[in-house]
């Protein structure tokens, strides 16, 4: 493609500069047996039963941020999505809509990152969509991604944590808070640089390593939006056990630390889009710890709490301090302290 | 920024909850008049670490609760003129005024903008010259200083689109009135952040008149024990005073400097309190010199008649005369998603603190 070139509206209106921009860009860095066909559907052959299908929009401001872009956010989030499922994340759809304006280098550097993501994560993006929008009437790119994976018979209780009882124990993969202080940073009016980088990657590889010890996950939910505290006060009501976690062994970068006192924010409610929370039967836990932390993915992995069957359907943390407290949902917005 | 991790040290803090058990005999009761302190001792799960005679209460700190009805109204009404950009700490966003609030004017449109910090403000007013400028100045003597010198800055600059609505209050009065209202309580934790502007010795009438004690506490677990600590032996040894824990941040004196600053811009006005009413001299105006930054007075406008909701306790609750958990409206029809008092909203307000941290616990 070349360069100092911006979106037209007619890159969007099914003519020549649309078929040039699916050749020329998309199927260029995404090209795989099924795209490249460039039929209506992509027509996908399926070794299991099971089909697990999920979709997610992304709209994050702004597009490019420390450690990763809105494509990447794209491909892995719906990998991760799949992965937690305990399903094996196998095909992707994409599609775009774009602000008229918008720099073709931009979208160039947005659909790379994606197929270099896709290469990584095992996945292919077999179909897609692009739409352009006049000017103003969206906010520079907005990215769809859905997915397909296939999941064995054995995994299906993984999603509905079927399996869940009084006793498990409950790992984290790695430090939590590092993508919503990387967001934050990025934003223009704070005028705040931080060094942290974005959490963001497909976590199906350590996930599939862990899979792999057999019944020892009963489940596991991506700790997006809303943070750790949103994922177990999820768990915890659904299904009716208490959750005890201790903040000591719960894993904070100290810039993400130092950043949350400044920001009056804390960092279990924080957005991740690398981290994994677990329930594992109390048994196989340290042998599932081992294998995550093997996995580069998952060196700083943590027991950070245990199911209970007291207090059903709250989580109590015991506080750095020796206190005790309740978390709960994410009360509103985060917002900056004034006093 | 590691400095917080010995603040945190949890021998020390159970060491001193220790301690505190061994000398407190008597029944007290000690109010935290910080929003900021609100916050870490319902998030360091403070009470859970202390003898069941001692009880800890939230006071009016928390300058979005304290703060009137009509404020919003005027700030909301300031936002439906064209011409006008609204500039806001993103606490008040959410705070309903009687018939709106902000962020529903900002999705009919009005230009609301979050900002950090007064000079945010200013940079905005910079660049929208065809723009009034506002920014809703609130908070006590911890904001109002950087908002005297936000003034003194547009003043520099020159900028005659850049003006204040002044919610900004003093702290002292409004510790004076719980008393006098009947409020029982033994001691003050008094305000970290505030003392670092006005000082400790602002305190000293206070103490002698109500015969209370008064701490001058940090905002981490080990000053908030520590502080406590050093109540609890005032009580018991009958020697109340006003003391400073928070030697590291706050001095007798304050900040010189910044207590000039406040007082060269703004001067003293009656101000009307949540649960208090109006208190005399208690809140802050620009002077007359300033008056051309005054968007109360350089922008008329037609403000609606404040409603006050039905139900809501926040009154009672900013006095710690009432819990949380005492409001029919807690929990069901008022939440922060959903928030009837401002008290839900600020995430320093009593309510909002209790629902995120201390939920029926």
């Amino acid at each position: 493609m070349t360069s100092n070139q911006n979106i037209l509206l007619s890159h969007g209106s099914g003519g020549k500069l649309s078929h040039d921009l699916i050749g020329g860009l998309f199927v260029k860095y995404f090209s795989n047996d099924h795209l490249d066909a460039q039929t209506d559907s992509a027509i996908l052959g399926l070794s299991q039963k099971n089909i697990a299908f999920t979709t997610d929009s992304y709209v994050v401001d702004p597009i490019f941020f420390q450690g990763g872009n809105i494509g990447k956010l794209a491909v892995c989030g719906t990998v991760n999505d799949l992965a937690v499922s305990g399903a094996k994340p196998l095909y992707l759809s994409c599609g775009f809509i774009i602000e008229e304006g918008f720099p073709m280098d931009d979208l160039e550097t947005i659909v790379k990152t994606m197929a270099e993501e896709a290469k990584i994560a095992g996945v292919k993006i077999v179909t897609g969509d692009t739409k352009v929008v006049n000017r103003g009437k969206c906010d520079k790119i907005f990215i769809n991604t859905a997915g397909i994976g296939e999941m064995e018979e054995d995994k299906k209780h993984i999603s509905f944590g079927t399996n869940v009882e009084d006793g498990d124990k409950i790992i984290i993969n790695g430090s939590v808070g590092d993508h919503g202080i990387a967001i934050l940073a990025a934003r223009e009016s704070l005028n705040f640089k931080s060094e942290i980088n974005s959490d963001c990657v497909a976590l199906n590889g350590l996930i599939g390593d862990a899979l792999n010890i057999i019944g020892g996950i009963k489940f596991m939910r991506d700790a997006t939006r809303g943070g750790i505290a949103t994922v177990l006060c999820e768990l915890a009501k659904s299904k009716k056990l208490g959750i005890s976690i201790d903040e000591k062994n719960i894993p904070v970068k100290e810039i993400v630390k130092g950043t949350c006192e400044i920001f009056g924010f804390d960092p279990l409610y924080l957005a991740n889009e690398g981290k994994v929370v677990m329930v594992v039967s109390q048994k196989d836990a340290d042998h599932i710890l081992k294998v995550l932390q093997a996995h580069p993915l998952g060196k700083e992995s943590a027991i950070i709490g245990e199911i209970t069957g007291s207090n059903p359907g709250k989580v109590l943390m015991q506080t750095e301090v020796g206190g005790r407290r309740i978390i709960d949902m994410l009360a509103g917005e985060m917002l900056p302290r004034i006093c | 920024m590691k400095y917080i991790d010995e603040y945190r040290n949890k021998e020390l803090v159970l060491q001193i909850a220790g301690k505190i058990k061994e000398i407190s005999t008597k029944p007290i009761r000690l109010m935290e008049v910080c929003g900021g302190h609100t916050m870490s001792i319902q998030k360091f799960g403070i009470p859970s670490l202390l003898p069941e005679n001692i009880k800890l209460l939230s006071g009016p700190g928390c300058p979005v609760c304290v703060s009137s009805r009509s404020f919003i109204d005027h700030a909301v009404a300031l936002a439906r003129l064209p011409e006008v950009i609204i500039t806001t700490f993103g606490d008040l966003i959410r705070v309903p005024g009687s018939t709106s609030s902000l962020d529903r004017e900002k999705a009919a449109g009005a230009d609301v903008r979050i900002v950090y910090s007064i000079m945010e403000a200013i940079e905005i007013a910079k660049k929208n010259t065809d723009k009034k400028v506002v920014f809703l100045g609130i908070g006590f003597e911890t904001t109002a200083p950087a908002s005297a010198a936000g003034i003194m800055m547009a003043q520099q600059l020159g900028l005659k689109n850049f003006f204040l609505l002044s919610s900004h209050k003093i702290m002292p009065p409004a510790m004076a009135a719980l008393i006098d209202e009947g409020v029982k309580i033994d001691g003050y934790i008094g305000p970290g952040h505030v003392s670092t502007i006005t000082g400790s010795e602002m305190y000293n009438g206070i103490a002698e008149k109500y015969q209370l004690g008064c701490v001058i506490s940090g905002f981490e677990p080990v000053d908030l024990m520590q502080s406590i600590y050093m109540l609890v032996k005032q009580m018991e040894e009958n020697d109340l005073k006003v003391e400073i824990q928070y030697t590291r941040a706050v001095k007798p004196e304050g900040n010189v400097k910044a207590k000039k600053l406040m007082y060269d811009v703004f001067e003293l006005r009656d101000d009307w309190w949540r649960g208090l009413g109006i208190l005399k001299l208690s809140g802050l105006k620009l002077r007359d010199e300033f008056s051309k930054y005054d968007a109360e007075k350089m922008i008329p406008v037609e403000i609606e008649k404040t409603i006050e909701p039905k139900g809501c306790i926040c009154g009672e609750i900013l006095k710690g005369l009432k819990l949380p958990k005492d409001c029919k409206l807690y929990g069901k029809a008022c939440t922060p998603q959903n928030p009837v008092g401002a008290c839900m909203v600020s995430s320093e307000g009593s309510c909002h603190a209790w629902y995120r941290y201390n939920r029926e616990g």
